[in-house]
Parts: C-alpha cells; sequence; structure tokens
C-alpha cells in the first residue's frame, strides 16, 4: 500500500465525514426551519411593519402630489404664493372625483381639529374655480387657507414619513413656530396612560406575589394528596377563558351583585359600594387572572429546594423568620424573578379586563391601540403606540435584567 | 410521517372547505349588519325572513356598534364582506363624502317623493326614525326625573347614570341642561365656546356616568340597579316595558334620528343588495316594524298603516316631538370626528 493511496483514503474519508455532518446539519435546520418561518412570518414581520406605520405617512403625498411639490420650494416665512395654490385647486378638483377630500380633511383634522369640514368646503369650491387668481378666492373662502400656520401643517403633512404619530403618542407636537411642544392639557392624555399601565401593571404584579407565594409554599411543602387537590383548584380557572373570568366577576362586583349583598349583611359597610366600573375592580380581576402565571414558576422552583438547607440553619441556632429569609427566601429568588416578570410584561398589554370591569380613567394603552384601530381608523396613532408601548417594555426589561439577571430567572 | 401527512392533508381540506363554504356563501347570500338586540330581532322577523322566503335568498347576519372604520378598512382593502348595513344619518353623511358607500340608484328602490324629507339622502336610504332618550325605573324613583335638567341634577336624584359612549346627543343635553333652548342648540355647539360649555357641563356629572357602547345594554344596567336612570334608544325600553319591567321613558330632550340603510363600496352582491333595499323601503314591510319595535316608518305610504294607538309611543307623534331637539345630521357629518376624538381624550383624563 503506497502512501498516496492511504491519504487518498483519508481524504476520501474526510470528505465523507463532512458529506455525512452537512447532511446532518441541514437536516436539524430543516427540523428548525418551520419553527423559524412561522416567527418571521407571524411576530417579526408585523412587528416591523407596524414600526414603519407608526411615521407611514402618505395621504397627503399621493392626494394633494401637485401642492406637495409646490410647497417643496417654499420658505415657510410668509403664506404661499399663486403657484402653491393654483397646484392645490387643481389638486382638489382631482380629490373631488376621486372622493379623496375626506381622507385629506380627516388627516388634517389630527393636527388642526375643525378643518375637516373645510376641506370639504374647499374640494367643493375648486371645482367651481375656472381661473387665476386662485389665491385670493381661497382667501375669500376661508381665513383657513390665508394663515401661515395651515400652510406649514400641510407642508410637515406633504412628507411621505412622519413624527407626527410617534410625538402625539408622547402628547408633544410641532409648534408654529416649528419647535416641538406639549399638546393642549384638554388634549393631553398619553403620558397619563402610560404611567396608568405600568402603574397597574406594577400593582398587580406586587398583588400577585402577595396571594401567590404562600400560597406556593403550602403547595410545595404538603404532603402530594393534599397538594394535589390544591393545585387543581389553582388550575381550574388558569383554564378557563378570560372572557369568562372577566364576565364572572362584572357579575360579583355589581352594585345590586353577591359581594355587595355580603358585605351589607355582615354589617361591614352601610351602603352598596362602587366596585364595578373603577380601578378595584380593574385591579382584582386582573390579580386573579394573573395569579397562576405568578404562582406556577415560584412553586416550580420550591419543590426543588432541599428541606435540610433550613433544617441545618434551625440546627445552628437561627430562629424561624431568620432561617426562612436567609436561607430559603434567596433560593426561591429565580422563581419570583421569573413569575413577575411575566405577570409584569402580560399585564402591560391587557385590554379585555380594564374594558369590562374598570371605568374610563382605568383603561390602559391597549385600550387607546383597540380604539385607534377599530373605531377611529387612525392606524398611525395606534402604531404609534404601540411601538412606544414596545420600546417601553424592551427598556424596562433591560433594566430588570441589570438588576436580576435574566439568566438567574427559572420557569421551573 | 404518514400521520403528517394525514394531518396536513386534513387541515388542506378544512380550509379548502372554508374557501368553498365562503365562496357559496357570497353566490347566493347576503350580508346584513344591524344593532343587535331587539331591534335585529324585530328586522329579523319582518324584514329578513320575509326576504328570505320571497326571493329564496339566505340573509346572514352580523352586529356592530356603529364601527365605521370596519366599514372603510373593508372598502379600502377591496375585500368587502357585509352587503347592506345599517348606519345612523351623520355615519350616513360622513361614509358618502369618504367615499366608503356607494351612491344609490333610486330607480332601483324607490320613487324619492314617497319617502320622508331628508330620509332620502344620497348613499343612503331612511329605514325607520329612532330616538335617544332616557329611562328611569318607576319601582325605584315614583317621583322621577321629567326633564333633561333632572338628569344632570346630582342633589335632586343622586347615583349613577348610564350614558352612552358617543358625544352625540350628550352634548345638546348637556347644553340643554345649562339652559340652551334645543332650537338653539346646534347655532351653540358649532362655536368653540359652545362645545367647551359643552364639555364643561357634562364634567359636572362625570364621575357619576356609566358608559354604555351596545344598545342592550341600558335596560340591562337599568333592571340590575346598577344606574338609576339612562340613555338609550326609545325601542328597547320600550320593549323592556313589554317583558313587564317597570321602566319609564322621558321624551323631553329626545333625539330624533333615522336608522339607514347603505351598500359599502365593491360588494360583489350589488343587485341583490338593491334587491333588498327595495323591499325593505316598501310601505308594507316598513309598517310591520313599528308592532315589534316602536320606531317609525320612512316610507309615507306606510305611515298611514301604523295603528294610532301605536303611534303613540313613536319618536314621530307630535306629543312625543314637543321638546325634541331638531335633527341636524349634517352638523355630526362634519364635525362627528374631531368631536369624538375630543370626547374619547375628555372620557379618560
Amino acid at each position: 500500500m503506497s502512501v498516496s493511496a492511504i491519504s487518498d483514503d483519508r481524504s476520501t474519508l474526510k470528505s465523507r465525514l463532512r458529506r455525512a455532518e452537512r447532511v446532518q446539519r441541514l437536516r436539524a435546520i430543516g427540523l428548525v426551519l418551520p419553527l423559524f418561518l412561522f416567527i418571521l412570518v407571524v411576530f417579526v414581520t408585523p412587528i416591523i411593519i407596524l414600526m414603519t406605520r407608526a411615521v407611514d405617512n402618505p395621504e397627503i403625498a399621493d392626494s394633494l402630489p401637485l401642492t406637495s411639490a409646490a410647497l417643496a420650494n417654499w420658505d415657510r416665512e410668509d403664506v404661499p404664493g399663486e403657484d402653491v395654490f393654483a397646484a392645490f385647486a387643481v389638486d382638489l378638483v382631482a380629490a373631488q372625483k376621486n372622493k379623496a377630500t375626506g381622507l385629506i380633511g380627516k388627516r388634517l383634522n389630527y393636527e388642526m381639529p375643525g378643518t375637516r369640514s373645510k376641506v370639504l368646503q374647499a374640494g367643493r369650491a375648486a371645482e367651481k374655480m375656472t381661473a387665476a387668481p386662485y389665491k385670493d378666492a381661497f382667501l375669500k373662502l376661508d381665513p383657513l387657507w390665508g394663515k401661515i400656520e395651515t400652510w406649514k401643517v400641510l407642508e410637515r403633512a406633504s412628507h411621505r414619513n412622519t413624527t407626527f404619530y410617534l410625538l402625539k403618542a408622547v402628547d408633544l407636537q410641532w409648534s408654529a413656530n416649528d419647535e416641538i411642544v406639549n399638546v393642549a392639557p384638554d388634549q393631553a392624555l398619553f403620558r397619563d396612560v402610560f404611567v396608568r399601565t405600568l402603574g397597574i401593571s406594577t400593582l398587580v404584579t406586587f398583588a400577585t406575589l402577595l396571594l401567590g407565594f404562600p400560597l406556593a409554599y403550602m403547595l410545595a411543602t404538603l404532603p402530594p394528596k393534599h397538594s394535589n387537590i390544591l393545585m387543581i383548584l389553582v388550575l381550574l380557572p388558569f383554564w378557563t377563558s378570560l372572557l369568562v373570568r372577566t364576565t364572572a366577576w362584572v357579575v360579583l362586583l355589581q352594585t345590586e351583585g353577591p359581594i355587595n349583598d355580603l358585605l351589607l349583611f355582615l354589617g361591614l359597610t352601610d351602603e352598596r359600594l362602587q366596585l364595578i366600573f373603577s380601578r378595584f375592580g380593574t385591579i382584582v380581576a386582573m390579580t386573579h387572572i394573573q395569579l397562576p402565571f405568578t404562582l406556577l414558576p415560584i412553586y416550580s422552583v420550591m419543590r426543588t429546594i432541599s428541606p435540610n438547607y433550613v433544617r441545618a440553619a434551625r440546627s445552628l441556632g437561627a430562629g424561624p423568620f431568620h432561617a426562612f429569609w436567609t436561607i430559603y427566601f434567596p433560593q426561591t429568588m429565580p422563581g419570583i424573578a421569573a413569575g413577575c416578570l411575566l405577570t409584569f410584561i402580560l399585564s402591560l398589554g391587557y385590554y379585555i379586563t380594564p374594558a369590562l370591569v374598570g371605568g374610563p380613567t382605568d383603561q390602559m394603552i391597549s385600550y387607546f391601540v383597540a380604539l385607534y384601530t377599530n373605531k377611529e381608523l387612525n392606524w398611525g396613532q395606534a402604531s404609534a403606540l404601540g411601538a412606544i408601548l414596545l420600546m417601553a417594555t424592551l427598556v424596562l426589561y433591560a433594566v430588570y435584567n441589570r438588576l436580576v439577571g435574566i439568566d438567574k430567572m427559572k420557569l421551573g | 410521517m404518514k400521520k403528517n401527512l394525514l394531518t396536513t392533508g386534513f387541515v388542506a381540506a378544512v380550509a379548502a372547505a372554508g374557501v368553498l363554504a365562503s365562496v357559496a356563501y357570497a353566490a347566493d347570500g347576503l350580508t346584513v349588519v344591524s344593532w343587535g338586540g331587539a331591534y335585529q330581532e324585530a328586522q329579523r322577523k319582518t324584514i329578513f325572513e320575509p326576504f328570505n322566503a320571497k326571493t329564496g335568498s339566505a340573509i346572514k347576519e352580523e352586529e356592530y356598534n356603529g364601527e365605521v372604520a370596519k366599514i372603510k378598512a373593508m372598502v379600502e382593502s377591496g375585500t368587502v364582506s357585509w352587503d347592506i348595513i345599517s348606519v345612523d344619518t351623520a355615519t350616513a353623511l360622513q361614509g358618502c363624502d369618504d367615499g366608503v358607500l356607494e351612491t344609490l340608484d333610486y330607480s332601483k328602490i324607490l320613487d324619492k317623493a314617497k319617502v320622508l324629507p331628508g330620509a332620502a339622502l344620497d348613499c343612503a336610504i331612511g329605514s325607520d326614525v329612532y330616538a335617544t332618550v332616557f329611562a328611569y325605573d318607576t319601582a325605584k324613583l315614583p317621583n322621577g326625573p321629567a326633564s333633561i335638567k333632572d338628569l344632570f341634577d346630582l342633589e335632586k336624584f343622586p347615583g349613577k347614570r348610564a350614558l352612552q359612549k358617543n358625544p352625540f346627543v350628550n352634548l345638546e343635553w348637556s347644553l340643554i341642561a345649562d339652559g340652551v333652548d334645543p332650537a338653539q342648540v346646534y347655532d351653540v355647539l358649532g362655536t368653540p365656546e359652545g362645545v367647551d360649555r359643552a364639555f364643561k357641563k357634562l364634567d359636572t356629572i362625570k364621575s357619576q356616568v356609566v358608559w354604555w357602547e351596545a344598545g342592550a345594554q341600558p335596560p340591562q344596567l337599568l333592571a340590575d340597579g346598577e344606574v338609576v336612570m339612562t340613555s338609550a334608544w326609545n325601542g328597547r325600553i320600550a320593549n323592556a316595558i313589554k317583558e313587564g319591567k317597570t321602566f319609564k321613558i322621558v321624551w323631553d330632550g329626545q333625539a330624533p334620528d333615522l336608522d339607514m340603510w347603505a351598500i359599502p363600496k365593491g360588494t360583489p352582491n350589488l343587485d341583490k343588495s338593491y334587491e333588498f333595499l327595495a323591499f325593505a323601503s316598501s310601505a308594507e314591510v316598513q309598517s310591520a316594524l313599528a308592532p315589534h319595535i316602536p320606531y317609525g316608518p320612512t316610507n309615507l305610504d306606510a305611515v298611514a298603516l301604523v295603528d294610532p294607538e301605536l303611534a303613540k309611543s313613536l319618536p314621530t307623534h307630535p306629543d312625543n316631538l314637543k321638546a325634541a331637539i331638531p335633527l341636524n345630521p349634517q352638523f355630526w357629518g362634519d364635525n362627528g370626528e374631531e368631536l369624538r376624538a375630543r370626547f374619547n381624550t375628555w372620557l379618560a383624563q
């Protein structure tokens, strides 16, 4: 056998091994690919689309193309000249034909309340305008068209991308002098709603922890015969639909409902309390729904903690509380961290429960996302609110990671 | 592997069946969207079922609470699955301006001269006259409220009130409670100061208001004792009374309005939709509605066919119209969007 034959053999062996490995790898990728594609299609892509929708601004650019082009050379110093008004008139006539004036009016209305009807009126008037000077005709039609602010808004809205929705989502807007300022107090809303969303989520997280920790301890330490029955009691509501449980709370919390009846019967109150359509009701219902999410990770971590540590501490002279606090509790931290994060992030997105059990001042950010999506059809605003919530959640997650360490969490 | 193939095949089969079923539905059925509850039940008995019996076309019903946005989204994306929608007048006008509703060809429906003035719009035809009123439970309040002022009087009538989650009617009532004459309401509301004034008056009862969205809620809230009085569409209260409830309607400051039929632009069933509109607008079909729910007809020939005793419970009866707010859908068509935006902000603050 020659040397070359051996090396030949080796190289074929190598290449065969490589081929075998490649097949293995391809098979592995093939197995993961469906999940990867699924996540890409139903999770990543929608989020990217949502982000772009928050700055997407096609209405004016599409419906008033000539005006947008004419405004591009405008100096923003004074009311535009005849060329812009002439372009505006031509655009409006075309918009009247395509029934797009409503859309233009709607878009301008976001920034200048009260302009919708004036755009519709201008559209009808433009059809009757036959010759220049168009500027005078529009100025006569309505003082709105002679204001420099109107044209500044129009010019800003004529770009294909806008910061308007994102600014509005945090109660900011562009002023007449092109500076970013706070919106008028009677329109300020979203900062409060974001704070409210975070506040309610924090409260619910603490409430579930307070209720869930002792319960998890009991479940983890009782003999299986009893703990299994209790576990079923925890899991049964967990398997019931969220809507059903929320509606049950609606019945329970009613002014003439069983809880109020019971309180009166026991003499704890002398008049019926407003439990439903209130912050209290919202917190109670959300806590009930979120309890298993906090409890189960804590329970599964507690199951793995050996009782010997606490016994050892006690035998060395620690008091019961001291032993619990210094030995047992730190070991449950990964479960607490996981359960609380899960509940907090899920709570941020609550919509149905506050909508049914809360009052108008208990609505969280999802309610407004739904309102702008379904009722107002202002998808730019809905996307901007969603984007801000996503950003806030990611920032909180990063802070949490710093404090707790995500790698330390255990879901079981 | 074999199992996987089976599963895939099964899923594909189900999906195909679903597609086929929806195609089959689109081919011979009409989807009609209305306001649910007692109103839609009355429509089912007097319009949908007779139409089905007469033409053989199945009617698929859906319910909504006036979410115009859904219609817009359908029209803009070119997937119109609603053939006929029931809208209020302001929505009909706004939808016409925005180009989401078909412009109606009245030659395919009926002679415009046979219709109540203002009920034959470019994009919608009146189906009935309803009113937003307010009501209370006589069993709980023997000396109940009698005027809009009482609705806003928390001292005389303490307790929660339910109002519709919508500025329409609420702003008008606020001004009336603040001393504005019903005939002047829209002149005042047309000014920024007037809007401020209305919201300021609404502020005075804000803490005591429960907001309803679906028409079936007000009688429910009243029956549960959740509120002492509530705004509602008159027919819903009338039907609750028919079922033995001790409710009473207060006609003071009633806001009459039209329910209208409209066709979303781009429905694949346009001819059949016209057939439906012609049927639903005919005198005999319209006059059949009132015995089921006290809403007045819009077809002038139908007015004569309504039993005079029954006519007393309709919003259009002269006695009930005495202190009514004059109908002004144009105002809401023009200003609805921004007033709704301001209302939603005010609500959440």
